[in-house]
C-alpha cells in the first residue's frame, strides 16, 4: 500500500468513527406512547399554576394561529434558515401531545427532543425552558393535558438545504444548550432570583431581545442588546437601553401587566401579545420579572440621570421639516399634544416615547403605519393606522420630524427603507 | 389655495393646509354626509375613500391629499344605500354614511368576502345604537346585488376542503 493509500484509509476510518459517534450522540430513543390522561386526574391547583405559567411564557403567542383553535399550532415562524411551523400542543393523541408522558414532555422542554426521539428545532425556545423548575414543568404539563384536544397537524418545516436534516440540531445543542435549572445567586434577593428563573426560563425574554449569531443562537456576549423580531426592533434591556426615563421596577411592572408605561410607550408588535398574556399572570410574578429585568438596565443612561427633561425642539423641527409640521398638526396633534383627551389618560408624551430614541426608525414607522390596538386587549383608545392616509414620502417626513422634534439624537439615515419594509 | 378632487370634481379651497379633510368637505364644499364623531380617528363616522382606501377624514390634513382622489357617500353608487334602507340599518343614522363608505371599499375590492373578512373590515366603524347586525345584513344584501355575496366561514373545526 502506498503512503497516499494508507492516508486515505486512515481518513475514511476517522470519518466513519466520527459519524458513528455523531449518530450515537444525535440519536434519542422514543418514549412510549400513553393513553391521554383523564383531565380529572390532575390536581386542579397544579393546573391553575400551569395556566399562569403558560401565560407567562405566552405559549399561545406562537402555538395559536386561529383563536377558535387554541394551542393547535400552525403559525409560521420565519427564520434565516427557512420556515418553521408551531406545532399542535393540545392533548390530541395523534396530532398533538396527548400521547406524551410527563417524562416525554419534560425531555422536550429541557432538551428539545420530541416524544418519538426526533430533534426539535430551537425556534421552540427549549434553550430557555430548560431553566424552568421541575415543578413549573409539571404544572405546565398538567395545564396542557387538560385543554381541549384539537385535531390537525402543523405543516412540516420548510428549511433550506442541510438545515432540513434534524440530527444536525444535536451539534447545535452541544454548542449552545446549557441544560437544567439556573443556580441561585446568593448575593441577590430571592425576588430577583425568582424573576430571573421566570424571565430566563419560561418567559424567554431574551429570545427576542438578544441578537442571534449565524447559527441562530443567542449571542450571550451581547445579552439583551436589542434584536429584530418580525420586522420590529426589540430594544436593548441592558446598559444600552434607549429609554429616556429610567425603567424602575414599578414602571416596568405596570408596562408588563398593562401594555402601557406612562413614561415610555405602549407595547407594540410582538410585545403587545406578550403583555396581553402577562395581564393574566399573578402580580407577584410580573413584579419579580420587573425587578430582575430592570436590574439589567442599572447602568443605562436613563438610570443615571436624576430628572430627565423632555425634549421639544419645535422651532428646529418646523424649520427642517415644514411639510411634516403641517401633517403633524393635522394628523397627530389632536391626540399627542399636551392637553389632548388621550394625554389625560396617562399616555406618554412623545418626548419619552422609546421608539423615537432607538437607533433605527423601524418601530416608529411601523407604529405610524400600522397603528396600535388598545393595550392589554381591553377596550379603549386605539392609534389608527396611517398607512392608507399618508403616502410613503409623508410617513418618511413625519418620522424625521418626530425624531428631530422630540429627541436630541442624530437624524435616522434609513427611513425610506423602513417605510418600504412596513408597506410590504 | 389648495386644490382637491372630490367625487370627480376639482375644487379650490382657501384653508390652512393642516385643516382636516372632514372640515373642508362639510364647511367649504357642503358635502355633509361624512360626520364629525370623535375627531380622533376612533369612531369612523367621518370615513371617506381616498383613492380606493377608507380613511378617517378627521385625521387627514387637506395638505396630505396631493393628487389622491376623494370620494364621499354623495358620489357613490346607490347599491349600498339601497341595501341599508331595505334592511332598516339606520337607527339614529349618525354612523351610517361612514359605514356605507367603508363597505363600498370592501365590495369594490372583493364582492365575495368571507363573513370574517367582512366583519374585520367593518370593525373600525362604531355604531352607538347597536344596529351592527342590521348593518352587516345590509352589506351582505349589497354584495349579492353586486353579483357577489358574503361567503360563510368554514365551520369551526371542520377540515378545509
Amino acid at each position: 500500500m502506498t503512503r497516499g493509500g494508507a492516508l486515505a484509509v486512515g481518513i475514511v476510518f476517522v470519518c466513519a468513527a466520527g459519524a458513528v459517534a455523531a449518530i450515537a450522540f444525535a440519536w434519542h430513543p422514543a418514549i412510549d406512547e400513553i393513553t391521554p390522561p383523564a383531565p380529572g386526574s390532575f390536581d386542579r391547583y397544579l393546573v391553575a399554576e400551569g395556566e399562569d405559567l403558560a401565560n407567562l411564557g405566552n405559549c399561545a403567542g406562537c402555538h395559536t394561529s386561529e383563536p377558535s383553535r387554541p394551542l393547535a399550532g400552525g403559525r409560521a415562524l420565519d427564520t434565516p434558515f427557512g420556515k418553521v411551523f408551531a406545532t399542535n400542543i393540545t392533548p390530541q393523541a395523534d396530532d398533538g401531545i396527548g400521547a406524551w408522558s410527563s417524562e416525554a414532555f419534560g425531555r422536550a422542554m429541557r432538551r428539545g427532543i420530541a416524544r418519538d426521539g426526533r430533534q426539535l428545532y430551537p425556534a421552540f425556545p427549549y434553550d430557555h425552558f430548560t431553566h424552568a423548575t421541575d415543578h413549573q414543568i409539571a404544572a405546565l404539563y398538567a395545564w396542557l393535558m387538560t385543554r381541549r384536544p384539537i385535531a390537525g397537524r402543523a405543516p412540516e418545516p420548510q428549511l433550506a438545504g442541510i438545515f432540513a436534516f434534524r440530527p444536525l440540531v444535536a451539534a447545535w445543542n452541544l454548542l449552545y444548550l446549557d441544560e437544567g435549572p439556573l443556580p441561585t445567586d446568593g448575593s441577590r434577593p430571592s425576588q430577583w432570583n425568582r424573576g430571573r428563573v421566570l424571565a430566563e426560563g419560561l418567559g424567554h425574554c431574551s429570545g427576542c431581545h438578544t441578537p442571534r449569531d449565524r447559527f441562530g443562537a443567542e449571542d450571550v456576549a451581547r445579552a439583551y442588546d436589542g434584536a429584530w423580531t418580525e420586522g420590529w426592533y426589540a430594544p436593548p434591556l441592558n446598559a444600552h437601553s434607549p429609554a429616556v426615563q429610567p425603567w424602575t421596577p414599578e414602571e416596568l411592572q405596570t408596562y408588563l401587566h398593562t401594555g402601557l408605561a406612562p413614561h415610555h410607550a405602549a407595547a407594540a408588535g410582538p410585545m403587545a401579545s406578550v403583555t396581553r398574556a402577562l395581564a393574566q399572570v399573578p402580580e407577584e410574578d410580573v413584579r419579580a420579572i420587573a425587578v430582575y429585568i430592570s436590574s439589567l438596565m442599572a447602568d443605562a443612561p436613563a438610570s443615571k440621570q436624576d430628572k430627565p427633561q423632555p425634549v421639544d425642539r419645535l422651532a428646529v423641527a418646523q424649520q427642517q421639516h415644514p411639510e411634516a409640521a403641517t401633517l403633524y398638526a393635522g394628523a397627530c396633534a389632536t391626540c399627542h399634544d399636551p392637553g389632548a383627551p388621550m394625554m389625560q389618560q396617562g399616555r406618554p408624551v412623545l418626548s419619552w416615547a422609546t421608539p423615537l430614541h432607538e437607533a433605527s426608525p423601524h418601530d416608529t414607522v411601523r407604529v405610524i403605519m400600522q397603528g396600535l390596538t388598545p393595550p392589554g386587549g381591553s377596550s379603549g383608545p386605539t392609534m389608527p393606522a396611517y398607512a392608507d392616509m399618508l403616502s410613503d414620502q409623508q410617513v418618511q417626513d413625519l418620522a424625521a420630524y418626530l425624531r428631530t422634534r422630540f429627541t436630541d439624537k442624530p437624524a435616522w439615515s434609513d427611513v425610506p427603507a423602513a417605510v418600504a419594509e412596513a408597506r410590504k | 389655495m389648495i386644490t382637491l378632487t372630490v367625487n370627480g370634481q376639482a375644487h379650490q379651497v382657501d384653508v390652512d393646509p393642516d385643516t382636516p379633510l372632514l372640515y373642508v368637505l362639510r364647511n367649504d364644499l357642503e358635502l355633509n354626509a361624512a360626520k364629525f364623531g370623535c375627531g380622533l380617528g376612533q369612531c369612523g363616522a367621518c370615513t371617506v375613500l381616498l383613492d380606493d382606501k377608507p380613511v378617517f377624514s378627521c385625521l387627514v390634513p387637506v395638505a396630505a391629499l396631493g393628487a389622491r382622489k376623494v370620494r364621499t357617500l354623495e358620489g357613490l353608487p346607490k347599491t349600498l344605500p339601497a341595501a341599508f334602507e331595505a334592511e332598516q340599518a339606520a337607527q339614529c343614522g349618525y354612523c351610517i354614511a361612514g359605514m356605507i363608505v367603508r363597505a363600498q371599499a370592501l365590495l369594490e375590492r372583493n364582492p365575495r368576502p368571507t363573513e370574517k373578512e367582512m366583519r374585520t373590515h367593518m370593525a373600525p366603524n362604531l355604531c352607538r345604537c347597536g344596529t351592527h347586525m342590521r348593518i352587516l345584513r345590509a352589506v351582505r344584501r349589497a354584495a349579492e346585488a353586486m353579483g357577489g355575496g358574503v361567503r360563510e366561514e368554514a365551520r369551526i373545526g371542520a377540515e378545509e376542503k
